[in-house]
Parts: structure tokens; C-alpha cells; sequence
């Protein structure tokens, strides 16, 4: 048990991986047979503080997890759920354009957002302040249509609602 | 039948029902008391065998049966996977039985590893499920506080740990062998079976794998046993010794275009106009009902003559859908788009095919962007025949590939065009008046034709 510790993950100057992530990390393992399977909650670990996974945490979180740095990449790649490139904003809503929510009028909410936000699905506002993604079913078709973003299902939204949310967003 | 009182939602809608006190207060835990300290993990599994309970997941497999295909005598571990990936369009009642009552949940779970001798539970969940992951993982912390989890369980020689494992938001997650995958920290690409997962699953080792609103259903017939539990829903048909019935309480889900959208309790077998009317509020807006997806999008689609369907494990086959699938019933009122249902349908499968098998990857995206273009007002008559010949060719059924999301891709394309033929063709000549009869490739198909 415990992390090797190659030259570079001691250049602390350099790591990505803070010593709260590494712990965070470990603490896991106990939990699987494998240290490959603490990859995906590895990756969460460091989403939820980074934003987003950059190639330099992939090689980290091999080297943790002693599996090949193409490893944690391949799986990374496989979830559309990890950007990599530069983070996403400070929220990320995702609004739901699956089957339910789109009989009770997603689109024109997603339309309704991209305007006002000024981007595209997918993008970032320049100033980080929030990434708009379309979900697939988020599972409150009760409460279509829906969103969830910092957390939290956003239920029954229209055009104003949704304005409101927005504009609490920091 | 008599009137049926809710069991699997009781609890929903109490004050802190979320809680272990509150959930001992009805009688919680009472089932896992006794039969640790009275039944063996044999009996146990002959008890769920002889309830007749079927998987609540989409496939509706015997779940007794499903337990005793493990190895006799394994040394271990064997591993249970219980299965909150709950994506499939229009279905929330895992959600609801986790947030609201994740201890009906959680002592079936350490039920059904009793009877499987799982020493290690696995729950998947969503990403898209903070609410659930709270309630979850609080109840954990409080069962391993209670001695419910963890070494010798209330003092008997069975230890279990259970943890929570989230995903990433890919629907085939949910796909048995595609979550084992993922659960492994690799892509999660199903497995070709067999081996099952009962042979060989998570880890290599003998695995049992069981949707939520399952462990729900084996925390109840341990309390109130297995003629109870066969005392509601459909029996058997006597006339075809391979039909197992369809006993018990489900969950429905119901939401699109009805009044009261809302997860719903219900013997098995209720019909979906029963559903629709008695506790959906009817159709909103004074409208009539076009159609209604019965068990999750895969399933396909009822017409509005075929609401009289019984939602039981039978009855929407009986009519060209696929299954019973989730039990979520999607309601679209008559100013819905046939086009429109089935172009966001398409784009559903073609967003999360896993890629693995080329009808599935090249069937799904193939087919988006042939209903992108008879959306934008180029759609052929020809088409209609194309996108059939996708239906009928990508899935396990006809052999094309590893799992069933290519199944549950195609049903909705088949069900679409078969079932409402002259309302594409309809919007094809109105749409593209010059261009509708041309069979000839499209130029972009010419275009993008060569690898
Ligand atoms: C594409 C696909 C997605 C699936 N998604 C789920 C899911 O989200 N939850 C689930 O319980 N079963 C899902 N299933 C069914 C599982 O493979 C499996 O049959 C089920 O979890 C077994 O549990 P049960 O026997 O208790 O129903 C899915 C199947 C396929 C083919
Ligand atoms: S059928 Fe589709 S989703 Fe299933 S394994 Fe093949 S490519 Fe993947």
C-alpha cells in the first residue's frame, strides 16, 4: 500500500494533484481489489476541485494507481463528462433535452439559456462563470422540464425561473 | 381485486423518511433481524425464487433463479452490484426510493447478499443524482453505525461491506457487464456473454447484479413473504408454461403530457389508459393522447388504441413493443410530431451507443442524421424503408450486437414507422414537395460514403 513516489510527483512544485487529493485518493483503496478501480472516483476527486482534468493529473493519477498513464486516459476519454483542454465554469448547468423534458418545452430553455449566456451548448461564458451543457435524461421527468446545476435539480422551469436561477449564479 | 395499499412508497411523503429512525418505527430492519438469525442464505434465495419476483432493471429475469446460477462452493468473494444507473428516458422511480426511502433499499440489498453469500455490495449510481448520493451514503454511515453493515451483522458470523461508486453520465453504465467495466476503471464496454456475471462478473469473480426497485421488492417479501407477494399482479398464463407471470407491487412512472406527472404505485399489470386517467390526471389540456411510450423510450410505442395494454411483462409485447422495460410510460398529446418523437429518440442512442459494435454505432448515428435531414425538410420516401432496415438489423435479436441498447434503439424506429407510416409520409411530401420520391443517394451520403 501506500503512493510510489517517482522524482517528479515530489517536485511538489510542479504536481497537480494536491496532498488533499492524494489522501483523498488512497483512502479509497481499501475499497476494491484493484487500484484500478478507484480510476473513475480518482477522476471525480480531482473534477470536483480542478474543474477539469488536465493530461498532467491523467499521469498523476496513474502513477498512484500504477496502471499506464493511456490507461486512466482511456476511460477518462470514454465519458464525455471530463473536460480536459481548460475548466469548465464555475457552475455547470446541464439542462435535461431527453424525451419528457422535451414535450414540456427544453428546447426553447436551452435556446432561452444560449441566448442569454451568449454561448453555445457545450461552451463556456469567457468570464468562467458558467458552462451550459444538454443532459440527457436527468431523471426528474416528473418535474419536467428540469436542470440540474451546482447540485441541485432545478424543477417545472420556464423561460423566468430559469432567468432567475441564472442570474444567482456567481 | 381488493384495494392495494402502497408498500414499496408507505414511507414517501412522512417527515424524515429518509432516516433509519423513521424507518424502524414501520418495521424496518425487523425482516433482516429475523432472518439472520432464522433462515439460511438457502432459504432465503428459495423464498425470492418462490415469489415469482422478477427484475424491476428492464429485463424482468427471475431474480431468484438469477441468484442460484453462482457457483456452488465459490471460496470468494462473490460481489453484488446494485444497479442505480437509472438513465433510461422517462424513468425516476429508482430515484425516488433513494432519496426518500434509501433503507427499504439498502436492507434488501444486504438481504440479497445474505442469500448470494456476497461479502462486497457495489452501488452504481448515477452521477446525475446528488440527491440520491446524500441520502445513500448517509443511510450507510448510519446501518454501519447500527451494526446492520460491517463485521458480523447483528452478531451472526455474515459480514458485508457496501459502497457507493458513482458514474459519469453514460447510459450504458447501466448495461450489466457495460457497469462491471466501468466499475473496474476501464471503458464501459459490455461484455460478449456468457460467461454470465454470475459465473464470471466484477473482478473476474461471480457477481450478482440488481436494479434498486429490486432490493426494495426482496426487503418486502422477506417481511411478508412470498404469497403475499404472489398475491398481486398477473399470474402466470396457465397456457404457456413459459410465461412466469408478473407478481407484485411497481413502481410507474408517468410523466410528457398528462396533468399529474409522478411516480405511481401499482399492481403489476394495470393498464397504461388505467394509469393515464386514474392517477396521471388524465391528458393535459383537455387533449387526447397520440401515443405513449410504455417501459422507457427502448420499448417503443403504444398508439392511442393501444392504451388498453395491461403494464405487466407480457402485455406491451403482445402489441410490437420490446417489453415492459422500466414501466415508465411517456404520454405524447396529439399536437406531438411523430418525426419529432422519433429524431430525439435517435439522438438519444446515437449520444450514447458506447461505439463498440459497428451496427450499433453506425446504425444509431446513421439514423440521426437521416431524421436530421427529414426534419430540415429533405426527407425521402426511401428513407422510411432505410431507417426500417436499420430497425431490423442492429440488436442482439438479430444477432448484430453485444448488448441490448441497439435493441431498444431500433424498437422505437420499428414501432415509429410501422405504426404511423402515413404521418412520415405525410410530412415527407409536405416538407420536401420536389424532392420527397428522388431515390437516389443524397449528396452528402455520396459525400461522406467512403472511410
Ligand atoms: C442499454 C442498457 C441499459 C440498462 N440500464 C439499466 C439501468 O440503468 N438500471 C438497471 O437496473 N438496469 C439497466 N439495464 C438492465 C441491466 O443490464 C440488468 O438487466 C439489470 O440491472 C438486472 O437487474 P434486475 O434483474 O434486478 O432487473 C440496462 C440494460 C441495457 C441493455
Ligand atoms: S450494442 Fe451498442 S451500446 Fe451495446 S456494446 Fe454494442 S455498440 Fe455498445
Amino acid at each position: 500500500m501506500g503512493a510510489r513516489h517517482p522524482p517528479y510527483l515530489m517536485a511538489t512544485a510542479e504536481r497537480i494533484l494536491t496532498d488533499e487529493m492524494v489522501a483523498a485518493i488512497q483512502a479509497l483503496l481499501p475499497r476494491y481489489p484493484t487500484r484500478q478501480a478507484v480510476t473513475l472516483p480518482a477522476l471525480h476527486i480531482v473534477n470536483n476541485q480542478l474543474r477539469h482534468v488536465p493530461l498532467a493529473a491523467v499521469v498523476e493519477i496513474a502513477e498512484l494507481l500504477e496502471l499506464a498513464p493511456a490507461q486512466v486516459q482511456d476511460t477518462l476519454s470514454f465519458y464525455g463528462f471530463f473536460k480536459q483542454d481548460a475548466p469548465h465554469g464555475r457552475t455547470r448547468a446541464w439542462i435535461c433535452r431527453s424525451l419528457s423534458c422535451a414535450l414540456r418545452g427544453s428546447e426553447s430553455l436551452i435556446e432561452h439559456a444560449q441566448q442569454k449566456l451568449g454561448i453555445a451548448s457545450g461552451e463556456t461564458t469567457p468570464d468562467g462563470r458558467v458552462t451550459l451543457e444538454e443532459a440527457e435524461c436527468l431523471g426528474g421527468c416528473d418535474f419536467a422540464p428540469c436542470m440540474l446545476a451546482g447540485g441541485q435539480l432545478h424543477k417545472n422551469l420556464d423561460t423566468a425561473q430559469l432567468d432567475r436561477i441564472i442570474d444567482t449564479w456567481e | 381485486m381488493a384495494t392495494f395499499e402502497p408498500v414499496l412508497l408507505a414511507n414517501v411523503g412522512r417527515d424524515d423518511s429518509h432516516t433509519r429512525a423513521v424507518y424502524e418505527s414501520t418495521g424496518g430492519y425487523e425482516a433482516l433481524r429475523r432472518t439472520l438469525a432464522e433462515m439460511s442464505p438457502a432459504d432465503l434465495t428459495e423464498l425470492v425464487k418462490a415469489s415469482n419476483l422478477r427484475g424491476r432493471g428492464g429485463a424482468g429475469f427471475p431474480t431468484g433463479v438469477k441468484w442460484t446460477f453462482l457457483p456452488k462452493d465459490h471460496p470468494g468473494p462473490i460481489y453484488m452490484c446494485v444497479n442505480a444507473d437509472e438513465s433510461e428516458p422517462g424513468t425516476f422511480n429508482n430515484r425516488i426510493l433513494m432519496e426518500e426511502d434509501p433503507h427499504q433499499v439498502i436492507e434488501g440489498a444486504i438481504l440479497s447478499c445474505y442469500a448470494t453469500r456476497a461479502t462486497t455490495a457495489y452501488i452504481y449510481l448515477r452521477y446525475e443524482y446528488p440527491g440520491s448520493y446524500a441520502r445513500l451514503q448517509a443511510a450507510i454511515d448510519e446501518c454501519y453505525a447500527a451494526g446492520y453493515l460491517g463485521k458480523n451483522i447483528l452478531g451472526s458470523d455474515f459480514s458485508l461491506d457496501m459502497y457507493l461508486h458513482r458514474g459519469a453520465a453514460a447510459y450504458i453504465c447501466g448495461e450489466e457487464t457495460g457497469l462491471i467495466e466501468s466499475l473496474e476503471g476501464k471503458r464501459a464496454w459490455p461484455r460478449i456473454k456468457p460467461p454470465f456475471p454470475a459465473v464470471e462478473g466484477l473482478f473476474h469473480k461471480p457477481t450478482v447484479i440488481n436494479n434498486v426497485e429490486t432490493m426494495a421488492c426482496v426487503t418486502h417479501i422477506a417481511r411478508r413473504g412470498a404469497d403475499w407477494f404472489k398475491s398481486i399482479g398477473t399470474p402466470a398464463d396457465p397456457n404457456n408454461p413459459r410465461d412466469a407471470g408478473s407478481y407484485g407491487p411497481k413502481l410507474y412512472c408517468l410523466s410528457g403530457h398528462v396533468n399529474k406527472p409522478g411516480c405511481y404505485e401499482a399492481p403489476l399489470g394495470i393498464t397504461c389508459r388505467e394509469l393515464i386517467d386514474n392517477f396521471g390526471g388524465g391528458v393535459w389540456k383537455n387533449r387526447r393522447a397520440k401515443a405513449a411510450v410504455p417501459g422507457g423510450i427502448s420499448m417503443g410505442l403504444l398508439t392511442a388504441d393501444e392504451l388498453d395494454t395491461p403494464l405487466d411483462f407480457s402485455g406491451p409485447g403482445r402489441v410490437g413493443c420490446l417489453g415492459l422495460g422500466t414501466a415508465a410510460v411517456v404520454v405524447l398529446d396529439e399536437t406531438v410530431s411523430i418525426v419529432d418523437f422519433l429524431h430525439n429518440s435517435c439522438r438519444f442512442f446515437a449520444h450514447e451507443s458506447c461505439g463498440q459494435c459497428t451496427p450499433c454505432r453506425e446504425g444509431t448515428a446513421w439514423s440521426l442524421r437521416m431524421l436530421e435531414r427529414m426534419r430540415a425538410g429533405r426527407g425521402r420516401l426511401a428513407d422510411l424503408d432505410l431507417l426500417l432496415e436499420i430497425g431490423d438489423s442492429i440488436g442482439i435479436m438479430p444477432g448484430t450486437t453485444i448488448c441490448g441498447l441497439a435493441d431498444g434503439a431500433a424498437w422505437p424506429i420499428k414501432n415509429a414507422i410501422r405504426k404511423f407510416r402515413d404521418e412520415f409520409e405525410d410530412f415527407i411530401r409536405r416538407t420536401n414537395p420536389h424532392g420527397y420520391d428522388v431515390t437516389e443517394p443524397v449528396p452528402a451520403l455520396v459525400q461522406l460514403g467512403g472511410h
